[in-house]
């Protein structure tokens, strides 16, 4: 990535953005830290962790607006990338508890030991390494994308029909991972971790790191989809959404574009589900059901779809919305209201928050210029102002 | 004197006549028989097994069974012998004669184990003569399985007496049992007894057959071949039994997805929502039994075939006011489509959690829709077997609703091309509300038959709909042929792996093989061929 290329992806509204989530992961941690407990400007322990869980969820969201939003995937099961980056996490803060946990077996995880397990399954080789797991944790999500992917979209699987399969795909791993000998911890899933890179995952120190760490990988996420959608790649991207048989028919090979973003995609959804884990203390396959993918794909819908911005800004709108209705006597009626913002937002707000904005703002500078164009020619007096269209 | 004393005579006399009408067996076998109960010893209490049993008396049941139950209270005192019943009332053992209280110093005759197998011969062979045919039938069964060598007399002596079929043919294959463990038993006897357990050919009988111990070599030699015979004859049972489970479930799947290919096979609509009106259908099914219940006990037969045509008419109208207020507006967005209809279902299921709370509700099965059958060596439950028929009743309709009516027409001509439609005066928004009507309708009537065989809550649709969404997926889009062959192959298929990787991971293997197959077969297993495709 060149300079260059960072200058010309970034307009004004992504500056303002990269600028504010800057500012939130350096300056709610610092707050959080450094001001006394009670202080008026002191942001409490409980709402770094919530916070740190929106900025995961902002990561999900720009992972399936890269693919959704500029090149027409719909990807219904991008909370199974979420959730495998997740366990890949959580598998290595099983392996951190070590002689901790209830049976004190240096090895093996307590849920292994109550299930009578003698060694270690092979696939938890490792996972006591942290490099291994973080690469891990691109691995294994990028890995089933690109799998899933090549099969898929080499044989033309498009538009609803790729939305069932990977809804069908996210809720066999639902299946898969709620068997007890499949070796993840069963339906209670992964939880009660201690340590991280020796840190208590408890301790504010750590969760306001984990929250500045998710900052920076939203950030860093952003640069990488905006270097992806304003380079010569996006715009073929854009085109498949378009039209995708016409661009075939122009020479590219549209299913290597498309294996392209929806594993670069699939890898940065794994990531946002790594920095989820160490925040909410647990991972279980309950992560893997369909409605959390749907649900994160409307968040999107909410923002605007390929913005960007929007898709983060959905992300962290719908979710504190979530929390804070859940949390009161509206409870009842959250899903209501979230089944209505399905609705609604596709019936009347097709482009989402920032799209509808972005439309409005252009229009608006459209009407300027034009009536700025308008007066200098009636100042000339040389030809009529043009009637607007 | 005398003639007082002849008067004192003839009124003992006349006594004893009378007792020995009433009682004709006053301190006779019987009941010195029940007086040994009394005795507190384990041979006199086996001695009194037999006798009673062999006795006739139309006590000698509820004192056996009281006995197999503790029931049976001795006084050691008296000598007296009591039957406790469950209700709490006491008669006298001996007469039949109900007491008032049973005396504290009596307790309930013991038992050992070995007792216990005579008490459960002694009931087997006082059942086998029962007036009941149910009866006798069970009795028949519970010495077959027993096989006491005890029983054999009282098997003889019914199967002497016995007219029906079926209770002579349980009957024979207990004698059988019987015979093929009795040690003294000719070779000839047991011969024929291997020979009729080979005709029963089921799990039980391949039990007694690989059970039965040292025996003369020809016995062995023909009891090898019974077994080899009978495993065979499992094995295909089995296989017809996974069949029938597999249809039964390809019937369900069929009826959850056969909507779901009107709407999406036909007008390519992705409803979400489809399995919310399979949770409508089961609720309205739900309301009409409850209102059944509380003012027309008498109909609760019928309630079933009065929900259908309400839940065809609740879902439907619900259907064409989801097209009419949502999805019109979202013709020719797929995606936008599957999102708006993702957001209806969490408000329909949030609606009726809210009316009817988020616990499952009881819905009843009427009476022809309970029970079972047997089919050979396989059990056949009715409700399954109706909703199997019910199915393909459903689908029948529909073809030929397509098929024949102006309706059908008018929906098959949009299909294939909705601008020549509509050029040609098929006022296309009417049918498409229509059609989507119709969709939801039929999920509606799936879901009173699918209220028979699962939890009525309201989570009930959102089980269904990845699976119709497979079967649509896998069947091929727009061809109502494809859904019944996709429904069908899938619910056998699943079935078959069951047994093999098991429940779950059958399921899992069921869902990567379809996401494989789509690979292959993009457009499902019968594509529509033409341009229809690339609309």
């Amino acid at each position: 990535m060149t300079p260059h290329m960072l200058t010309r992806s970034l307009d004004r509204g992504a500056t303002i953005f990269l600028a504010i989530v800057a500012a939130c992961g350096i300056l709610i941690p610092l707050s959080n830290l450094l001001l006394p407990a009670g202080s008026f400007l002191q942001v409490p322990t409980y709402l770094v962790a919530l916070w740190g869980k929106y900025v995961c969820y902002a990561i999900l969201a720009l992972s399936i607006d890269l693919i959704w939003g500029y090149c027409g995937i719909l990807s219904l099961g991008h909370g199974a990338f979420f959730a495998l980056g997740g366990y890949a996490m959580g598998m290595y803060l099983m392996r951190q508890i070590g002689t901790r946990g209830v049976y004190g077996n240096p090895i093996l995880p307590d849920f292994m030991v109550f299930l009578n397990w003698q060694e270690l399954p092979w696939y938890w080789y490792g996972f006591d390494m942290f490099w291994f797991a973080a690469l891990m944790v691109l691995v294994v999500p990028g890995l089933l994308a690109f799998c899933f992917g090549w099969l898929a979209f080499r044989s033309r699987v498009t538009g609803v029909y790729l939305s069932i399969i990977t809804q069908a795909m996210t809720y066999a791993l639902l299946l898969a991972f709620f068997r007890n000998d499949f070796g993840f911890g069963g339906n209670n899933g992964l939880t009660d971790f201690k340590d991280i890179l020796g840190f208590n995952v408890q301790a504010e120190g750590t969760r306001a790191a984990l929250f500045a760490l998710s900052c920076l990988a939203l950030i860093i996420g952003f640069l990488i989809c905006r270097a992806i959608v304003s380079s010569k790649l996006g715009k073929v991207l854009i085109a498949v959404r378009d039209a995708e048989s016409r661009t075939r028919f122009l020479g590219y090979r549209v299913e290597s574009y498309k294996l392209f973003v929806f594993t670069v995609s699939a890898c940065m959804a794994g990531v946002a589900g790594a920095l989820y884990v160490p925040q909410v203390g647990i991972i279980n396959p309950s992560e893997f059901a369909p409605g959390n993918s749907i649900e994160a794909v409307i968040w999107v819908a909410v923002g605007g779809r390929g913005t960007l911005v929007g898709a983060a800004l959905g992300a962290v709108v719908v979710n504190y919305a979530k929390t804070f209705f859940t949390s009161g006597v509206l409870a009842p009626y959250w899903l209501f209201m979230l089944g209505a913002l399905f609705i609604l937002v596709t019936l009347l707000l097709p482009r989402g928050i920032v799209g509808t904005f972005n439309a409005w703002r252009d229009s608006a500078r459209e009407k300027r210029t034009a009536a700025a164009a308008a007066s200098a020619a009636a100042e000339d007096g040389m030809v009529q102002p043009k009637m607007a269209e | 004197m005398p003639a007082h004393l002849s008067a004192r005579l003839y009124s003992l006399a006349l006594t004893l006549f009378l007792i020995a009408f009433a009682l004709p067996a006053l301190a006779g076998p019987f009941e010195d028989a029940v007086a040994k109960f009394a005795n507190d010893d384990f041979s006199d209490t086996e001695e009194a097994i037999g006798v009673i049993a062999g006795s006739g008396n139309k006590l000698a049941f509820p004192i056996i069974s009281a006995l197999q139950d503790g029931r049976l209270m001795a006084d050691p005192d008296s000598k007296k012998v009591y039957v406790t019943g469950a209700d709490g009332k006491s008669i006298d053992a001996a007469s039949g004669e109900a007491v008032a209280s049973v005396p504290d110093s009596a307790s309930a005759v013991r038992l050992n184990n070995r007792l216990r197998r005579s008490v459960d011969a002694a009931i087997g062979s006082l059942t086998l003569q029962s007036p009941d045919l149910g009866t006798r039938l069970q009795a028949a069964q519970s010495v077959f399985k027993s096989h006491e060598e005890t029983a054999l007399e009282a098997v003889d002596a019914a199967l002497a007496k016995e007219t029906n079929r079926s209770v002579k043919a349980a009957l024979g294959e207990a004698r059988a049992a019987i015979l093929l463990f009795k040690p003294d038993a000719s070779e000839v006897e047991k011969l024929e007894a291997v020979a009729t357990l080979k005709a029963r050919g089921d799990q039980d009988a391949l039990a007694l057959l690989t059970g039965m111990g040292d025996q003369p070599a020809l016995v062995t030699k023909a009891a090898a071949s019974a077994i080899a015979s009978i495993q065979n004859s499992l094995a295909v049972w089995s296989m017809v039994q996974n069949a029938w489970y597999g249809l039964s479930l390809g019937s369900v799947l069929l009826l959850a997805a056969i909507g779901l290919a009107i709407t999406f096979g036909v007008m390519g609509v992705i409803n979400m929502a489809h399995g919310e009106m399979v949770m409508i259908g089961a609720y309205t099914t739900f309301v009409v039994q409850e209102v059944i219940r509380s003012s027309y006990p008498g109909l609760f037969d019928y309630s079933l075939l009065i929900a259908v045509p309400l839940a065809f008419l609740v879902a439907g109208a619900i259907g064409v006011l989801i097209e009419r207020s949502i999805i019109r507006f979202l013709y020719g967005r797929p995606l936008e489509t599957l999102l708006a209809t993702w957001g209806l279902s969490l408000v329909l299921q949030q609606a009726v959690r809210t009316m009817f709370g988020p616990t499952n509700r009881e819905v009843g099965n009427p009476s022809w829709m309970s029970g079972a059958f047997e089919l050979g060596q396989i059990t056949i439950t009715y409700n399954r077997l109706w909703i199997l028929l019910f199915t393909l009743a459903v689908f029948a309709i529909l073809l030929a609703m397509l098929r024949y009516t102006a309706l059908g027409l008018e929906m098959r001509a949009v299909t294939q091309n909705r601008r020549m439609a509509a050029s040609m005066g098929i006022a296309t928004s009417r049918v498409d509300a229509l059609t989507f009507g119709l969709g939801s309708g039929i999920a509606g009537i799936a879901g009173v038959a699918l209220s028979q065989i699962d939890n009525v809550s309201p989570n009930l649709g959102q089980s269904y709909i990845i699976d119709s969404f497979m079967v649509v997926v896998f069947g091929g889009v727009g061809n109502l042929w494809g859904t019944l062959v996709g429904a069908f192959t899938l619910g056998i298929a699943n079935k078959f792996l069951e047994p093999v990787a098991g429940a779950v991971l059958g399921k899992i293997a069921i869902l990567v093989l379809i996401i494989l197959f789509i690979q292959k077969r993009p457009r499902g297993l019968f594509a529509l061929k033409g341009r229809a495709v690339e609309a």
